[in-house]
């Protein structure tokens, strides 16, 4: 009986560190005084796929372009009757 | 500039989930978080059912933006709202909030503690570097910097939800319910959302679609 619950305490312990390793990475970052949020690389700045839809790089108005095309894509209308 | 929205057409939404499925998949979404969600109301009753796709509707004005203790959310040069998941605190201001629950909080941990908040990012990713594992660890896919648009608006099936700049997909929207064409009771059913048959004696609205056979309208 003895043996049985220290085989049942250890597997607990075994348990509760195992869980330990499965937490995952939540640590927030105090933000500083005076500090803005960071702010994301704008979408145009990015190079296009090589197969994905293509425009210049850090041209925000082809980038802007394309991106309508797609939008318009959306409208059955536009895409098959026309 | 753009100013990047959703907009789910109610006739035309025929709850299949497709929407919440291609955002999990696409953005490794965990257990528990449903950055997007399929409502129903009137859920059975004939011709009154209906269903709307529902994620973060990127408020021009967001309330969670203004309650947030931290100032973790930012907004893009294209209007979607985005935020800091090193800065957030899980505190679940922004849920109470948000008029849509849209901000998520995953269980984070063995002993379900509430995570840092998650929500849908237009599938643009966050502050992390563009297109890097970190961001998609954190944040799902950033298909903007792929110039895509939302997994869920393009795999939708019956092109209820739109996504995209609101002036062009209310363009859209607009253009089908004028080309739908009646009021009332009768705007609901498959003819309803695609296109009415044209009446005998007048002549057929350009590039209307024909009604398909057995049709409801």
């Amino acid at each position: 009986m003895t043996r049985r619950r220290g085989t049942l305490a250890v597997a607990a312990g075994a348990l509760v560190l195992l869980a330990g390793c499965m937490e995952v990475e939540q640590t927030a970052t105090a933000k500083q005084p005076g500090q803005t949020v960071r702010r994301d690389t704008a979408a145009w700045n990015n190079e296009p796929l090589a197969n994905g839809p293509k425009w210049t790089k850090g041209n925000r108005v082809s980038w802007e372009e394309q991106i309508k095309k797609r939008q318009l894509a959306q409208s059955e209308n536009l895409r098959i009757y026309q | 500039m753009a100013r990047m929205k959703f907009l789910c057409d109610a006739e035309r939404c025929i709850e299949c989930n497709g929407c919440v499925t291609a955002c999990k998949n696409e953005n490794e979404v965990p257990w528990g978080v449903n950055r997007r969600r399929v409502v129903t109301i009137n859920d059975g009753v004939v011709g009154a059912e209906k269903s709307i796709s529902v994620a973060c509707m990127h408020c021009s004005d967001a309330p969670c933006m203004a309650v947030c203790p931290v100032d973790c959310f930012y907004r893009t040069d294209d209007g979607v709202v985005l935020h800091d998941k090193d800065l957030c605190i899980g505190c679940g201001y922004c849920f109470y909030a948000c008029p849509f629950g849209a901000p998520q909080f995953p269980q984070a941990g063995a002993f379900g503690l509430r995570g840092k908040m998650d929500k849908c990012t237009f599938c643009a990713g966050g502050p992390e570097a563009d297109k890097s594992e970190a961001e998609f660890k954190k944040y799902g896919r950033n298909r903007l910097a792929e110039g895509k648009l939302p997994a869920c608006a393009e795999m939708c099936s019956t092109k209820a939800l739109l996504g995209g700049d609101g002036d062009v997909i209310s363009d859209i929207y607009r253009e089908r319910v004028v080309r739908r064409g009646n009021k009332g009771a009768e705007a609901w059913g498959w003819g309803s959302a695609y296109g009415q048959p044209p009446k005998a004696g007048t002549p057929a609205a350009p590039g209307a679609a024909p009604a398909p056979a057995g049709g409801k309208s």
